[in-house]
């Protein structure tokens, strides 16, 4: 099963892998991190297919993809 | 389960100092894929500029040094000279590259010094907070054009890729974007590419990134890549100015 | 086997840099200096080197930068106009702790000034020239053997310090014959350059940064203490000058360089007329000799600086005389070299008005 991992201490919402998904299953956390900025995460794993289209856009190197 | 992407070893993993969304992280990131590829880490030498990317030299683990302002190009000639087995880089902003260092990087290049620039173009001057830089396009506002870039008073914009490609020193100069992931994709082959023409000994080699800010720029880091799209590659094309292997100029 | 060579000025100091070791030469062309490029852009590829012109001193600093931090022993050279681009570079290397020897074969100024010879150049090569607090070792040769002696042991003395030397000649020195002989320095202990950035393999994986960015105070400030104490180092152990008739001298005329040579001229007639007068010449402009100063205050009454400029070096000599004796200024511009019976006329008004 696909999986992508989001280091949300890393990331600074700048919600760039939002729309790049192509199953539209990244959204903005509500929480905050430590930095203050509300991190990505993912609504439903099970649709993810590992593209890595949001960790290639990612300019924090926040996310890490498994297939 | 297999790991399909992670963050490549050439980067350290201190978090950047980079806004949200700056572009400048993808293409760190580019560069460092493309040494771990090639294999390079212990060969590679950076030199970082003085903008947003002055503090560079801590996010690549190769051997960097820090130039003033403009003089990265000089500054890795005298590397490369030095240590010629050495894969020497130079990161540069358009404010480094095509105002103050202007004559360092037409020289560097005429000379066919066997470097790599990452020319990141995102048409104003980040660190220093939002003036216009030799790339600005005519109408856009920054601190400095205040009223919108005025081209009677204020000059054009300069055409990097085009202009260097005029020179015999360079193997491959070519102009990409990181606006989506497509052309993430190719801006890392670019990169790539110049790297090995740079291992192979067959000239200078320096790949244009078109890029954002949306800091200064004043948009989201989303419309910040619309805004590269819409308005930047209109002025600046993509594509391949000059590569010695595929014999014709553009 | 002695052996000694008729050469000129500048090219007698490409020859003693390649001998110290120097294979990497980065500069631009500009009068009185252009022998010592031309003869690098020769010399340097016969024992395997790099020679590159450079399209501006601006670049030629910064290649040299680049490859003083890749470990080489590196040169470059200009005069004044051109020394002045380099100032931003310098103040680098200073930051960045880089060891490289700088030649400037002075012309006159300011501005676009003359090709003569001058020392006007003193308050930029001792007092900074680039911005920020560090110092430049700075010999200045009055001959042409002292030339290839200094140039020799500046390389040492960079590598020791990890800091740019400069050799501060003029336009005479640049342009003269005259017979040199070529020798080793006195060997010195000189660390590893396991700082350089040659490439991780080259040293052991260890990640090597040239840098001279400090953006947090309290580091920037640990960095300056560190420098001082460099500088403080060098105070005291690299102090060099001649002492001329000074035992009995009741006056000590202080000249550097090619104004010195005149100024032992002077004296010689001097002497033979019976004054007592003698000469202090610096050889280390920075740091300052002032221990050569301690020796001749006991008997000296008075002093005369002697300079091609305005009256630099003069400041320094009444900093360290500190009101203890009378200091008198002499000096020319605009590359006009002063004659022997000048500054003995000097001399002799000074002692005549006592």
């Amino acid at each position: 099963m696909a999986k992508v991992t989001f280091n949300e201490e890393r990331c600074k919402g700048c919600e760039l892998c939002i729309h790049v998904c192509p199953v539209k299953i990244v959204i903005m956390q509500k929480k905050f991190n430590k930095r203050g900025f509300n991190p990505a995460g993912v609504s439903d794993m099970s649709k993810c297919i590992a593209c890595a289209a949001c960790a290639r856009i990612c300019p924090d190197v926040v996310i890490s993809v498994d297939k | 389960m297999v790991k399909v992407f992670d963050c490549p070893k050439s980067l350290t993993d201190m978090p950047t100092h980079y806004c949200p969304g700056c572009t400048h992280g993808i293409i760190h990131r580019l560069i460092a894929e493309v040494i771990d590829e090639l294999g390079i880490a212990d060969k590679a030498v950076g030199v970082a500029p003085v903008g947003c990317a002055v503090l560079a030299y801590n996010y690549f683990v190769c051997d960097m040094q820090e130039a003033a302002h403009g003089r990265a190009p000089a500054v890795a000639t005298g590397i490369k000279r030095v240590v010629p087995e050495g894969v020497v880089f130079t990161y540069q902003g358009d404010g480094d590259l095509a105002s103050i260092g202007c004559a360092e990087i037409v020289h560097a290049a005429a000379r066919g010094e066997l470097i790599t620039t990452v020319f990141v173009n995102n048409g104003i001057y980040g660190m220093t907070g939002g003036q216009m830089a030799p790339t600005t396009l005519p109408g856009d506002k920054t601190s400095t054009s205040p009223y919108g870039r005025d081209t009677k008073k204020q000059g054009f914009p300069i055409r990097v890729s085009e202009m260097l490609a005029t020179l015999d020193g360079p193997a491959y100069i070519a102009r990409v974007s990181v606006h989506n992931v497509a052309n993430i994709v190719k801006a890392k082959r670019a990169i790539k590419k110049a790297f090995e023409y740079q291992i192979a000994g067959k000239g200078f080699t320096l790949v244009e990134v078109l890029s954002t800010c949306p800091t200064n720029w004043g948009l989201t880091p989303k419309e910040s890549l619309e805004k590269v799209q819409r308005d930047m590659m209109p002025y600046f094309p993509l594509g391949d100015y000059k590569d010695i292997e595929a014999g014709e100029k553009k | 086997m002695k052996q000694r060579v008729l050469m000129k000025g500048n090219e007698a100091i490409a020859e003693a840099a390649i001998r110290a070791g120097c294979r990497f030469f980065f500069g631009y062309p500009i009068t009185p200096q252009n022998e010592l490029p031309e003869y690098m852009s020769r010399r340097l590829p016969e024992v395997g080197g790099t020679f590159v012109q450079a399209e501006s001193e601006v670049s030629a600093i910064n290649m040299v930068y680049g490859a003083a931090g890749a470990g080489a022993r590196v040169m470059t050279s200009s005069s004044s106009p051109g020394i002045s681009l380099k100032q931003e570079g310098i103040s680098y290397m200073a930051g960045a702790q880089l060891p490289a020897v700088i030649v400037n074969i002075v012309r006159g100024g300011p501005g676009l000034g003359s090709i003569q010879p001058g020392q006007g150049d003193y308050f930029q090569s001792v007092k900074g020239g680039g911005h920020g607090d560090y110092r430049l070792v700075v010999l200045a040769p009055a001959n042409l053997q002292e030339a290839v002696d200094l140039v020799t042991e500046a390389f040492d003395i960079a590598d020791l310090y990890r800091n740019p030397v400069l050799i501060l000649g003029d336009g005479l020195l640049g342009q003269m014959m005259e017979p040199v002989e070529f020798r080793q320095s006195t060997p010195r202990e000189l660390p590893a350059k396991d700082w350089a950035t040659t490439g991780l393999c080259n040293h052991n994986g260890q990640k090597n940064v040239i840098n001279s960015l400090v953006l947090h105070a309290i580091d920037l400030e640990a960095h300056n203490i560190h420098l001082q104490e460099k500088y403080a180092l060098i105070k005291v152990a690299e102090q060099k000058a001649e002492l001329l008739h000074c035992d009995d001298a009741e006056l000590v005329v202080v000249a550097y360089g090619s104004t010195a040579r005149i100024v032992k001229t002077a004296i010689a007639q001097l002497r033979d007329q019976g004054h007592r007068v003698g000469l202090l010449r610096p050889i280390s402009l920075w740091p300052f000799p002032e221990d050569a100063f301690a020796k001749v205050m006991p008997v000296a009454k008075d002093f005369l600086c002697v300079e091609m400029s305005a009256g630099q070096m003069v400041e320094d000599v009444k900093l360290v005389v500190n009101g203890a004796r009378p200091v008198h200024f002499y000096g020319r511009m605009g590359g006009i070299v002063p004659t022997p019976n000048e500054i003995a006329t000097q001399v002799l008004q000074i002692m005549g008005v006592k």
